[in-house]
C-alpha cells in the first residue's frame, strides 16, 4: 500500500510539474472551453430565467468537451520516449500509475472550472435561486466521473488507429448517466425547484461503480498485447 | 455441422413465415389502436431478442477478461450468490411486496437462476478465443435487432402516441445500449487486432455496469411506454400473447441462426489470421 501511494505521488508531481511548465492542458482547456462558452452565447440569448434553465447543460458540456480535448493528452505523453513501454516492464503496480493520471487531471480540470464559473456567471447573469453550496459536491463528484472515466477509455484509445476521435466515442455512451446527473443537480440547484439530492447520490454511485471498475480493469489493459 | 445448419435454417424460414401468418391473420385487431398494433409483434420480440444477445456479450466479456485468474473465482462465487438470492429473496413475504404490480415472485426467481445458469454454460461451452468469438457475435447481431426495435418503435409511437420520440425510461434506456453497443463495434473496428479482444471486453463491461446507472438516471422521469407484458403491470389478450410467443420464438431461431453463422465466419477470419504464409 505504502508503495503504490509513494509511487502514486511521483507520477503525480511529475505530470504537475509537466503541467507548470508547458501549462498545455490547462491552456487549451481554458481557451477551448471559453470559445465554447462565446459560441453558446451567440447561439442562445437567453433571459435570466431561462439561462438558470440551460446554464446546467451549457456549462457541464463545455467541460466535458474540454476535458476530452486534455485527455487525449494524457496518455500520448508518455508514448514519446517509450515512457509508457518501460512503466510496462517495471514492477509498478499500475494502478499507481492510473491513479496519478486521474488525480493529475482531476486537479487540472477543477481549476478549469475554478476559473471558468465566474465567467459563466458574468456571461448569463446566473444567481442560484437553491443552495449554492452544493454546486461544490457536484462539482467535485462531476469532475471526478468524467476523469476516471476518460482516464481509462484514453488508454483503451491509446491502442487505437485515430485515437483523437477514439475517446470520445468511448466516454459519452458511458459518461451519459453522470452528465445527466451533473446537468439535473445543476438546473435544480440554480432554479431552486426540486431535490438534488437523489442526482448527487446518483453521482456518487457513478464514481464508486467505476473507480471500483476502473482500477479493477486497468492493470489488463495496460498489459494487452 | 454443415448438414444442421441447413436443417435449422430451413426450420427457421418455417417458423417465421408462420408466425408472420399468425401476426398479420390470426391474432385480433386492437380495439383502439388498429392494425398498427401488429408491429408490436416485431417489436418486442426484437427488443427481447437484442437484450439477450448483450447479455451473453457481457457474460462472455467478463469470462474472457478473468480466464485464468484468481479473479475468475471471486466471479464465480458473486454469480451464485445473485441466482441463490434471486431465488430465495421474491419469496420473502418484505420483499414480495417491493416487487412492481403483475411482476411474480417465482418469474423474478426463474430469472436470477436462468442468468447463473447460463454464466455457468457459456463457461461450460467456450473457452479463450472462443469467447471472444461469441462477444463480437453477439454484439453485432445484437446491434441488428436492437436497431429494429429503435425503427419499428417510432413508426408505431407516430401514429398512436402522435409523436415519434419521447425521452422515456425504455426508450432512452433502449438507445443507450444501442449507443454502447455502437461503440464497442467502433473500438472493435479501430484497434489493433492482438489487443482489440481485451479491450474490447473492458468496454463490454463498463457498458455493462452503465446500464442500472442509466435506468436509476432515468427512473426520476415519468414513463410513458405501455407496461412489459410479462411480468410487468400490462394486460393483453391470451391470443395476442400466443402469437407473440411464436414471434418471440421465430426470432430468437433467427437470432441464434445469424449468430452461428457469424461465429462459424469469426472463426475461419481468425484460422486465416494465424495459418502461416507460404
Amino acid at each position: 500500500m505504502n508503495l503504490l501511494w509513494s509511487i502514486t505521488l511521483a507520477t503525480l508531481t511529475k505530470d504537475i510539474r509537466l503541467e507548470w511548465r508547458s501549462k498545455d492542458a490547462l491552456n487549451s482547456m481554458l481557451f477551448f472551453s471559453l470559445l465554447v462558452v462565446v459560441i453558446f452565447s451567440f447561439s442562445f440569448d437567453p433571459n435570466a430565467e431561462e439561462s438558470r434553465q440551460i446554464a446546467g447543460g451549457l456549462i457541464w458540456v463545455a467541460f466535458l468537451f474540454a476535458a476530452v480535448v486534455a485527455l487525449n493528452q494524457t496518455w500520448a505523453r508518455e508514448l514519446r520516449n517509450q515512457v509508457l513501454d518501460a512503466y510496462r516492464v517495471s514492477p509498478a503496480p499500475a494502478n499507481a500509475l492510473f491513479m496519478a493520471k486521474a488525480l493529475g487531471y482531476f486537479l487540472f480540470v477543477i481549476i478549469l472550472e475554478a476559473v471558468m464559473t465566474p465567467l459563466f456567471i458574468a456571461f448569463y447573469n446566473l444567481r442560484a435561486l437553491g443552495s449554492a453550496w452544493l454546486l461544490i459536491p457536484v462539482a467535485i463528484l462531476g469532475t471526478w466521473a468524467l476523469v476516471v472515466n476518460g482516464t481509462f477509455f484514453a488508454a483503451i484509445s491509446l491502442r487505437t488507429r485515430s485515437r483523437e476521435i477514439m475517446l470520445p466515442l468511448l466516454l459519452f455512451p458511458i459518461a451519459l448517466p453522470a452528465v445527466q446527473g451533473m446537468v439535473e443537480a445543476t438546473r435544480i440547484i440554480l432554479s431552486g425547484d426540486g431535490a438534488a439530492r437523489p442526482w448527487i447520490v446518483l453521482l456518487l454511485t457513478y464514481d464508486v461503480v467505476f473507480t471500483t471498475a476502473s482500477l479493477a480493469l486497468f492493470e489488463t489493459i495496460l498489459h494487452a498485447e | 455441422m454443415k448438414r444442421a445448419f441447413h436443417i435449422f435454417a430451413v426450420v427457421t424460414a418455417v417458423l417465421l413465415a408462420y408466425a408472420l401468418y399468425q401476426a398479420l391473420v390470426v391474432a385480433p385487431t386492437e380495439q383502439t389502436m388498429g392494425d398498427v398494433q401488429r408491429i408490436f409483434y416485431y417489436h418486442v420480440p426484437s427488443a427481447w431478442t437484442a437484450f439477450l444477445l448483450f447479455f451473453f456479450n457481457f457474460i462472455a466479456s467478463i469470462q474472457y477478461l478473468t480466464e485464468g485468474k484468481p479473479a475468475r473465482r471471486a466471479v464465480n462465487w458473486i454469480v451464485i450468490a445473485i441466482g441463490i438470492v434471486g431465488a430465495i429473496a421474491p419469496f420473502i413475504p418484505q420483499v414480495k411486496q417491493q416487487l412492481p404490480v403483475g411482476m411474480y415472485p417465482s418469474s423474478v426467481a426463474t430469472t436470477a437462476l436462468a442468468i447463473a445458469g447460463l454464466y455457468f454454460l457459456i463457461g461450460k461451452l467456450f473457452s479463450g478465443q472462443a469467447l471472444d468469438a461469441l462477444a463480437v457475435t453477439t454484439a453485432e447481431v445484437g446491434v441488428v435487432f436492437c436497431t429494429i426495435v429503435l425503427v419499428t418503435g417510432p413508426i408505431w409511437a407516430r401514429p398512436v402516441w402522435g409523436i415519434w420520440w419521447t425521452w422515456d425510461m425504455r426508450l432512452t434506456l433502449t438507445l443507450v445500449l444501442w449507443l454502447i453497443y455502437v461503440s464497442y463495434l467502433v473500438l472493435r473496428r479501430f484497434s489493433d487486432s492482438g489487443q482489440t479482444p481485451v479491450l474490447a471486453a473492458a468496454l463490454a463491461v463498463f457498458g455493462a455496469l452503465d446500464v442500472p446507472l442509466v435506468y436509476f438516471s432515468i427512473w426520476f422521469f415519468r414513463t410513458q411506454h405501455p407496461q412489459p407484458v410479462i411480468g410487468g403491470g400490462g394486460s393483453i389478450d391470451p391470443r395476442m400473447l400466443h402469437v407473440l410467443l411464436i414471434n418471440w420464438l421465430a426470432f430468437s431461431c433467427l437470432a441464434f441462426l445469424i449468430c452461428w453463422s457469424r461465429y462459424r465466419l469469426e472463426h475461419l477470419r481468425r484460422e486465416v489470421e494465424e495459418a502461416p504464409l507460404c
